[in-house]
This record gives structure tokens, sequence and C-alpha cells, in this order.
């Protein structure tokens, strides 16, 4: 009888104890880097001009701006009009929509160094586009693709039916009840899975390198090649040169990133409030 | 009224365009993959390819064995240290969390998710690598920090999020029945946890775990700032390892001819694995749903 006692204890202290070990890996993680770089944040760092000795992360950060609005410019709209085509114009048990749905896991499943490979097969060599910002950006926005198509799905499943068959009622058409209806109330769902994407483009590295290319300027136009500031990060903490640069920097990109999460995190919360 | 149901149909077939839009990247990026990748394996021949041991482009020689098994043993290393503590963490959200941690700790595991692979890499360089260094200096092994167990600690890191998260629904689309009826026959709440629902989620549980080997497999920059990148077949776990994902993104950027062509017959066979992952979690996720 003790012996059982005993053993539960002992579950009960390692199930404790691992949730311990994860939260102390974040809050380690989090800290050490936001302690050790702070300090090496520096007027030259946000300088608009980059120079080797600088190493500015303006322009990155320009670059990752200009990155991710012309993915999402790409993905949002070829998400969300897919995820309307799946739930609301096609029935249940449907074949073609177990395909779509079977391609998008898929794709959900790839690693992003797959996407950089094709990205450099099919956009940059085969459609002569070259190292650049639009090559990098149509790469993402396939990677992205699939985040936006769930999430979306998910925020349209969730709208109660009463709402589409009291605008039918009224008379309104399927195109009017879904984008006065159907899309509003689904609204803050889609957009977080947006805020979502727009972290993973922030964060992304091994499908650009081959793709949009490492320049450390602003291009003049979506044809010239740029690094965004995730790549940026990687090279500078590549080069043992740049060892301070590169801590500065980590804090830069891990904060953009905590405020994307809670940004994200913030309006599905409202969501659920608002639904509730 | 005519207009307005032109309309209709027109807008139903630009829907239909869009969906079409996933199926069609899986198709091209099937097809530029293998129609660029194949002829070089062709061409240095398969098991010379695959099972070769030497990987000197400059000399010609073509074998990727290091890299495959350098991935193969950095993911089971990262299994080794990030399942365990996964399915445990989630057995805690689940069944121990009070309602008031519940919230923070589930954002945790999401800004965990969030973070990106530089960043860990960055960690790993600056804190982990030095780390593993004075321990092997302690127990007086030779190696530089780079290596196999740093890779896998990482990794294991890394993947946390990805199992944490499914486990945790597996674990949830459990009947409560089976909870009850357990506690009712009067086992104690961590045999009810680990002998009823445990078993009964496996399926789930299973396809985290698939799913943590795919994100680790497929793992790029990370790996390439902490692994070291040799590409030898390792004799022991501190020694430095490279893997498909690194010997890509490495050699790349000055590879020319067969040699590029060799780079991308990798990023094939990577894309082999993960498909054969990503099938074992569609499969198994299907098997959980069945049960539930």
């Amino acid at each position: 009888m003790h012996k059982r006692y005993l053993g539960s204890r002992i579950l009960k202290a390692l199930v404790f104890l691992s949730a311990g070990i994860t939260l102390t890996i974040l809050l380690l993680l989090i800290g050490y880097i936001l302690i050790q770089g702070v300090p090496h944040l520096s007027a030259s760092l946000f300088s608009l001009e980059f120079t080797t000795d600088n190493q500015s992360v303006i322009p990155a950060l320009i670059n990752t701006v200009i990155m991710t609005a012309v993915s999402l410019l790409v993905a949002v709209p070829v998400g969300i009009f897919s995820a309307i085509f799946l739930v609301e114009y096609s029935g249940k048990g449907n074949r073609f929509v177990d395909l779509v749905r079977m391609t998008t896991e898929t794709l959900q499943g790839i690693p992003s160094i797959i996407y950089g490979l094709f990205g450099m097969l099919f956009l940059v060599y085969r459609l002569k586009l070259d190292y650049s910002i639009l090559s990098g950006a149509l790469t993402l926005a396939i990677m992205i693709l699939p985040l936006i198509m769930r999430t979306t799905e998910e925020a349209l499943k969730s709208v109660p039916d009463l709402y589409r068959e009291g605008s039918f009622g009224l008379g309104a058409g399927k195109l009017r009840t879904v984008f006065r209806i159907v899309l509003p109330s689904a609204a803050p769902g889609i957009l977080a899975g947006i805020i979502l994407a727009i972290g993973r483009i922030v964060g992304e590295t091994a499908a650009l390198i081959y793709t949009a290319g490492t320049m450390a300027k602003v291009p003049s136009s979506l044809l010239g090649s740029g690094r965004t500031l995730a790549i940026h990060m990687y090279l500078l903490s590549t080069e043992a040169l740049y060892l301070p640069q590169a801590y500065a920097t980590a804090v830069v990109l891990l904060v953009l990133v905590i405020g994307i999460n809670a940004f994200s995190n913030f309006i599905a919360r409202k969501l659920t409030k608002g639904n509730i | 009224m005519k207009w307005s149901q032109t309309i209709e149909s027109v807008m139903k077939y630009v829907f239909l365009v869009a969906a079409v839009f996933s199926i069609a990247a899986v198709i091209l990026i099937c097809f530029f993959l293998f129609a660029s990748g194949i002829p070089a394996i062709r061409e240095i021949g398969v098991v010379k390819f695959l099972f070769g041991t030497t990987w000197a482009p400059s000399n010609n020689k073509y074998g990727i064995l290091p890299m495959i098994v350098g991935s193969l043993y950095i993911t089971a290393g990262a299994i080794l240290f990030g399942v365990p503590i996964g399915i445990l963490t989630s057995v805690f959200m689940t069944f121990y969390c009070p309602k008031k941690i519940y919230r923070p700790l589930k954002s945790a595991t999401e800004l965990l998710a969030g973070i990106p692979s530089v960043v860990y890499g960055f960690f790993g360089m600056i804190v982990l690598v030095p780390a593993v260094y004075r321990f092997e200096k302690i127990m007086d092994i030779s190696g530089k920090g780079n290596s196999i167990f740093t890779a896998s600690l990482l990794l294991g890191i890394m993947i946390l999020p990805s199992i944490i998260g499914v486990c945790e629904s597996a674990l949830r689309a459990v009947p409560q029945s089976y909870y009850e009826g357990s506690l009712g026959l009067g086992a104690t709440k961590e045999r009810t946890i680990f002998k009823v629902i445990l078993p009964a989620a496996s399926s789930g549980v299973l396809a985290g775990v698939v799913l943590g080997i795919g994100r680790a497999i497929g793992e790029t920059m990370a790996v390439v700032m902490i692994a070291g990148n040799q590409p030898r077949i390792p004799t022991s776990i501190f020694k430095g390892v490279r893997t498909m994902t690194a010997n890509i993104v490495i050699e790349m950027g000055y590879a020319t001819d067969l040699h590029r062509e060799s780079l991308i017959a990798t990023g094939v066979v990577l894309f082999v694995f993960i498909l054969l992952i990503n099938a074992s979690v569609a499969a198994l996720k299907r098997k959980q749903g069945e049960h539930a």
C-alpha cells in the first residue's frame, strides 16, 4: 500500500519538475539575452545608414517590414478565400476538401530550408527573379499560407449558423452574407492568425538566405536583394567580430517577437471574451 | 438581379481557385525538388550517394551518409531530452495546473514556439556551448563544446512546444468517465493518469512525438550555429556533426554544377524523410480520432 503511494508521489514530483523546467528554460533564455544584450544597445546600432562599423539594424528592420507586407499581401487574400471556399462553399465529406486539407497539412510540416530550396530553384532561377525581396516574400507567402488558412477556417467555423440563416432570411445572397456577416464576426480570429504569421516571417532565416539574399542595405526595388533582421542576426553571430552587435540585435529580435506574440494573444482573448 | 447572380458564381470560382493554390504549391515544390535533385543522385549513383561515407566535393566524392546519420543522432537526442519533459509538462497542464497559472504557462509555451531559431541558436552559442565545453573539460573529454550533445539539448528545448501542444489536446480528448472510473476503483490520481489516461491518449501523444521528430530533423539555423558541422560519421556524442539541413545551408552559397545539384539532392532526401514523418502524423491523428 505504501509503496504504491510512494510511486505516485514520485510521478507527481516528476510532473511538477518538468513543468518547472519548461518555464525555467523560457525565463532563462529571455532573461539571459535581455540582461546580456541590453547594455550593448547603442545609438549607432539604430543609425539610418548601414556601415561595417555600426552594423545598424535599421535597414534590416525596414527590409523585414517590406518583406512582411509583401508576403501578407499574397498569402492573406489567398488564405482567407480558400478558407471561405472550404467552410462556406463545400459540403462535408467532400473529396476536394479532403485533398486541400491534406496538402495544407503537408505544407505545414515542410521545414523552412525546403521552402528556401524551392524558392531558389523556382523563383530565383526559373522565374529569374534573382536574389530579391520579391523572391523571399513569395517563398514566405507559401510557407505561411497553411497557417492563415487553418486559423481562418477555425474562425469561420466558430461563427454560429444562426448568423448565416438570419442573413439569408433577410434576403441577402451568399456572397453578401459571407462578406458582411460571417467575415466581420470571424475577424478577430483571422487577425490573430495573421499576427502569428507575421511572427513566423520576422523570425525566418533558412527560407530567406538563398531567396532574398544577404545585402545589408534597403534595396531600391522589390527586385533587389535585402537581408531581414533574422538573417542579419545570423550573419552577425557567425562572425566573431561583431559579438556585441549580435547581442543587441538578439534583444531587438526577441522583443519584437514577444510583442507580436503578446498582441496575437491579446486579440485571441478578446475574441473568446466577446463570444461568451 | 442577374448581375448579382453573375458575381455570386464568379466569386465562387475565385474562392475555388484560391483553394487550389495550396495543392498547386505542393505539386510545384515536389516537382522542382525532385526534378533538380534526382539527376544528381543518378549521376553520383544511388548507393554511393546515400551510403558513401566521404563528403569531399572538391575530390568529386558525394556521400551523404555522415549527414543522414548526423540528422538522425541529433533528432534522437532531441527526442530523448524533449519528449519526457514535454509529455510530463502537458500532464501538468491538463491535470495539475491551478487555473491561475494555466494562462501564463500556456502563453509561455506559445512564446517558446514563437522564438526564432536564430535566437535559439545564439542562446546555444553563448550559453550551451561554453557550458558543454566546461563539462567536457571536467570529464576530460576532448571537444570544443560544439557537439551532438549540445545540439540535442537545444533541439530538445525547441521541440517542447509542439509536443506539449499536441499532447495536451490528446489528453483532453480522453473522456472524463475514464478518469472518474479509475479513481472510483481506488487508483490514485497519478496511477489513473499514467495507467489509464495516457494509454488511452497514446496515438495522440505519439502524433505529438512524431511532430517533434519532424521539427527536429528539419531545423536548420540553430543546428548550424552549434553542432560543429564536420561532415564525418561521429564516434561519440561529444563530437561535432553535420546534419542534412546544415549541409545545404553551409555549402549552397558557393556550390556550382554537380556540387550544387548534390546539395539539392540532399534536400530531396530530407524531403522524403519529412513526407514519411508527415504521413505517420496524419495516420496517428486519424487513429486518435477513431478512439475519441
